[in-house]
């Protein structure tokens, strides 16, 4: 898809991997470009599993984006097609490479940003399919779930098992938003249908852009637990109870005055937790330390 | 001096049994006490493995064909007499007379034999042959010029690279002489995966170390301390024979540190290839040198300045490199004298298919199709017609008779529409259908594909899909046009040369036997009759005496006819068993091209424009293709 025509050349170049050279006169949309794109399109929907009525990328598709861009609504090629049956053994997402359009994609994201090189080409010829070594379940392989390969993929191959018939792509929300993991604040969209989180989608205007590790990917599902505590609760009577803020606060603070008073600081130790920024594991030691006068701090960031 | 009789020991004469012929020689040779006056050895080949297992007798040259262990008690006889043994000799099958020497024999008189000069004649397995037919003398010579004049020698013998491309070796070695690198490699591309191509293993098997020899001198004129060869495993004995030249090499001196007090250092080391057509390529075949998965990589960076583990690289064809001793031994004024004004020197050719002589020639560039074909070749098989060759194989073109006079070098195929590609040569006679050799091609190239271009991966099957409905009666005229067009972008959108050239059967068939084409889907008829699908059984009223077996023994009920009157096939019933035709006594019922039966069957769908069809005419103006 990407061939650019380069003044001179005898044919097509790839755009993303021929370097520029002095003088170079470069087409993006020639006739010649145009024609070999749909023939290119033609090609791959003549293999491909065309039941886009309920593909989950209806509507955020690179594949329909380009067929409507260059007008390709149908293919003269009707022939054999692949097909495979889809992998649902991972907690996490899909692979369903009737849907794959060997872009590639996955492995390159998977060997240089993380490193893990699960993916690579397997067979040769029109047989070539992408996928783990062996055709592998991901957990017998390097996989670390990190889920890049998910946000890189251009098609419905590789999706997020929280989102199947979870919503159509122009019914999700997406909010930016920081990783609570760790200190490192990776940015991230939420996919939020209905109030609900229904999954990650990468953010690529942060730091770590659009990369995340497995539990940014996928660790949300605790936001929805019904076992979170979402009120201060104090004991009484051996009993949790409900109370507000200010309550709860005052009685924290009474309880630290009464003990500083009576045994000192070395009563006291606190540990920081490492979903906590560095501002704040700041503020914590100052109040540690100045406050309730105590050397006894800690912080969870050996994992 | 004692007599010598050599048994060619290629992998062609081995397969025909050569090794019960040599273990029947000596034994016969020990028994009757001739061991030392007769020196027996394997040798490499001689090309004309047709008539193998040969053995050649020297100093005379008789040169015996088809010899079986059978034939040896007599064969020693004749030794011990020192007289001639007429029936093992090449018997001209124009004359009928019998020919003594392997030059007299018509297939070697129109050759010349420079790379292949040793083979058939030395034993591969012994440095020691190599060195006394004059081997590893032009290393003396090399050594003793300045790296950019060996460059610039290469230059002027203007050779070109035999693998395929045709690119000059000296401007390749110039630009990895110039780029920087803290180590610089050559590698040896003896992978071979053309079909039908066995010219690198020939030259592998019956002279390793001129190829060595090759590599040397590669090594000291980019600066390369190593070198590789990448050669398919499917090539046990040229493995096993590299293998040991490798090893009687160093332990000449010839490999390893310091090599003829030079001051140049270079080892080689065998790398196994598993076999796969794209591993020839060379980007890909650095790749998986280096333990990836063999597929091509964008050039520039070409592996001259960026290549095995990113260093300057320079890969070569097995008999690019085989060239080198002969230019720096004959010099390369004389080289260059070979050939036409742009290919110099040899080429060497797997002449095969429909043609009398096949096997391995190598002759001058420039000459002509016709030349290889008839007088090398003895022309076509059994009075048949010549109707096509095909030139470097699944990436080559097929060529017709109106080319039998066109000089071949690497740029006139081009033109043509062909490529010299490896070598091979497929002769094509009367009774081949051009369709069905362009679907043979492709159902090749459409599985070796690396899977990385949408182009090469999907577009050669869906060629192959057309063309396979074509052989079945079921193509229609778009499908040429389909044809031509997706070639055209296969062509022109794939990264390597497999995606670039895949089409050329088919284009190039397209291009020069149209007319066969269009016979195909406008008649449904096959003129080669070899179209199973678009054959029928007819029987001929003439010769029908009504007698009724055919009638009798049809699966189906498709044939009619009473007593007296000629019996008629129905074409809509016949399944094509081909009962009839066997059980006819009196020869009246013929498979023949079709008769049109099912044509037009589906003119409709031209005219026929879908709703989302109206719906885009009507949004844009354009029309789609289709
Ligand atoms: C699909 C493909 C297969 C190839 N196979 C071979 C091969 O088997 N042997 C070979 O020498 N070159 C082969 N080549 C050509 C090599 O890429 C390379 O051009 C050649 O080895 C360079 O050597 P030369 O300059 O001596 O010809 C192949 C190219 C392609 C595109
Ligand atoms: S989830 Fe991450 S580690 Fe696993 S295959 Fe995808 S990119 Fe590779
Ligand atoms: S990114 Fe998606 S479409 Fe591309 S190769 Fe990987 S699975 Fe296939
Ligand atoms: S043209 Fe074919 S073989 Fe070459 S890189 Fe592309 S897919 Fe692979």
């Amino acid at each position: 898809m990407c061939v650019v025509e380069v003044k001179g050349a005898r044919k097509l170049m790839a755009a993303c991997a021929t370097p520029v050279s002095d003088g170079m006169e470069v087409l993006t949309e020639s006739d010649r470009v145009i024609n070999a794109r749909r023939e290119i399109l033609r090609l791959l929907i003549a293999n491909h599993d065309l039941r886009c009525l309920t593909c989950e990328r209806n509507g955020d598709c690179r594949l329909q984006d380009y067929c409507y861009r260059y007008k390709v609504e149908d293919t003269p090629y009707k022939g054999e097609v692949i097909e495979y049956p889809i992998d649902t053994n991972n907690p996490f997402f899909i692979r369903d490479y009737s849907k794959c359009i060997r872009c590639g994609k996955c492995v390159t994201v998977c060997a240089e940003i993380n490193g893990a090189y699960v993916y690579d080409f397997m067979h040769r010829g029109f047989e070539t399919k992408v996928t783990s070594a062996y055709d592998d379940t991901l957990q017998e392989t390097t996989c670390t779930f990190c889920g890049m390969c998910v946000n890189v993929c251009p098609v419905a191959a590789l999706v997020e098992k929280s989102t199947l018939w979870a919503g159509r792509p122009w019914e999700i929300k997406k909010v930016t938003t920081t990783c609570p993991y760790c200190g490192v604040g990776c940015q991230l969209k939420l996919k939020v249908k209905d109030n609900r989180i229904i999954g990650v989608a990468a953010d690529r205007s942060g730091p770590n852009l659009g990369d995340l590790c497995s539990k940014g990917q996928f660790g949300w599902d605790y936001v929805h637990s019904p076992d979170r505590l979402t009120d201060p609760l104090v004991k009484r009577n051996g009993k949790f109870i409900k109370v507000s803020w200010d309550e709860a606060l005052n009685y924290v603070a009474a309880r630290f005055k009464d003990i500083l008073n009576e045994w000192g600081g070395r009563a006291f130790a606190g540990l920081s937790s490492a979903k906590c920024t560095n501002e704040e594991n700041y503020l914590f030691q100052k109040f540690m330390r100045s406050i309730l006068q105590t050397n006894n701090i800690d912080h969870c960031a050996r994992l | 001096m004692r007599r010598k009789v050599l048994v060619c020991g290629g992998t062609g004469c081995v397969s025909s049994r050569s090794r019960e012929v040599y273990d029947a020689l000596e034994s016969e040779l020990a028994g009757r006490g001739l061991g030392e006056q007769f020196e027996l050895k394997y040798t490499g080949c001689h090309g004309f493995c047709e008539q193998g297992p040969l053995v050649l007798v020297e100093p005379e040259g008789y040169f015996y064909c088809r010899v079986t262990k059978e034939h040896v008690a007599k064969l020693v006889d004749s030794l011990q007499e020192g007289s001639v043994y007429e029936d093992l000799l090449y018997k001209d099958p124009d004359t009928g007379n019998r020919v003594k020497t392997r030059n007299d024999v018509p297939f070697y008189q129109k050759q010349k034999r420079l790379v292949l000069k040793n083979c058939g004649l030395i034993n591969p397995e012994s440095i020691e042959d190599y060195l006394n037919a004059g081997g590893y003398r032009t290393l003396q010579k090399v050594f003793k010029m300045s790296p950019d004049a060996v460059i610039d020698e290469v230059k002027k013998a203007g050779l070109r690279g035999r693998g395929g491309g045709g690119f000059p070796t000296g401007l390749k070695w110039e630009y990895a002489r110039k780029a920087r690198g803290d180590k610089k490699y050559i590698i040896c591309n003896a992978d071979e995966g053309d079909p039908g191509a066995f010219m690198d293993r020939s030259i592998l098997e019956g002279d390793p170390h001129r190829v060595l020899e090759g590599m040397l001198t590669a090594g000291y004129a980019i600066g390369a301390g190593e070198g590789f060869v990448y050669i398919r495993a499917e090539y046990p004995l040229a493995v096993r024979r590299l293998d040991i030249a490798i090893k009687e090499a160093r332990e000449k001196g010839f490999l390893g540190e310091n090599i003829l007090g030079s001051g140049f250092n270079f080892d080689i080391h065998i790398k196994q290839g598993a076999g796969a057509f794209v591993c020839g390529e060379e980007t890909a075949l650095i790749e998986s040198i280096q333990g990836n998965r063999g597929m091509p990589r964008p050039r520039p960076p070409f592996p001259a300045v960026k290549g095995l583990w990113d260093r300057p690289t320079v890969v070569n064809n097995v008999e690019t490199l085989a060239n080198l001793p002969i230019i720096f031994d004959m010099g390369a004024e004389a080289y260059a004298a070979i050939g036409t004004e742009q290919s110099k020197g040899t080429k060497i050719f797997a002449l095969t298919g429909k043609i009398k002589n096949t096997g391995l020639v190598e002759v001058p560039m420039g000459i002509t199709l016709r030349e290889i074909i008839f007088d090398i070749g003895g022309g076509i098989p059994n009075g048949k017609k010549f109707k096509a060759v095909q030139i470097g194989g699944p990436s080559g073109g097929g060529l017709s008779a109106q080319h039998l006079d066109l000089p071949i070098d690497y740029d006139s195929l081009i033109d043509a529409g062909a490529m010299m590609g490896s070598g091979g040569l497929v002769v094509m006679d009367e009774d081949t259908c051009m369709v069905e050799l362009a679907r043979f091609f492709l159902s090749f190239t459409r599985m070796e594909a690396c899977g990385k271009c949408t182009p090469c991966r999907e577009g050669n099957t869906r060629l192959l899909e057309i063309l396979e409905r074509i052989v079945e009666g079921r193509g229609e005229l778009q499908d040429l046009d389909l044809l031509e067009s997706l070639g055209h972008t296969i062509i022109d959108t794939s990264l390597c040369g497999l995606g670039q050239s895949a089409p050329n059967p088919v284009l190039s068939a397209l291009k020069y036997f149209r007319p066969e084409y269009e016979m195909h889907v406008k008649n449904k008829l096959c003129p080669a009759g070899v179209c199973k699908a678009l054959l029928s059984y007819r029987i001929i009223e003439e010769k029908c005496k009504a007698c009724g077996l055919c009638l009798k023994h049809c699966p189906v009920g498709a044939i009619t006819g009473k007593k007296g009157e000629p019996h008629r096939i129905d074409p809509e019933m016949c399944k094509k068993c081909g009962e009839c035709l066997k059980k006819c006594p009196f020869g009246a019922i013929v498979l023949a091209g079709g008769d049109g039966f099912g044509q037009g069957q589906s003119d409709h769908k031209r005219n026929h424009v879908s709703r989302t069809q109206a719906l885009y005419n009507l949004k844009s103006g354009g029309r789609e293709r289709h």
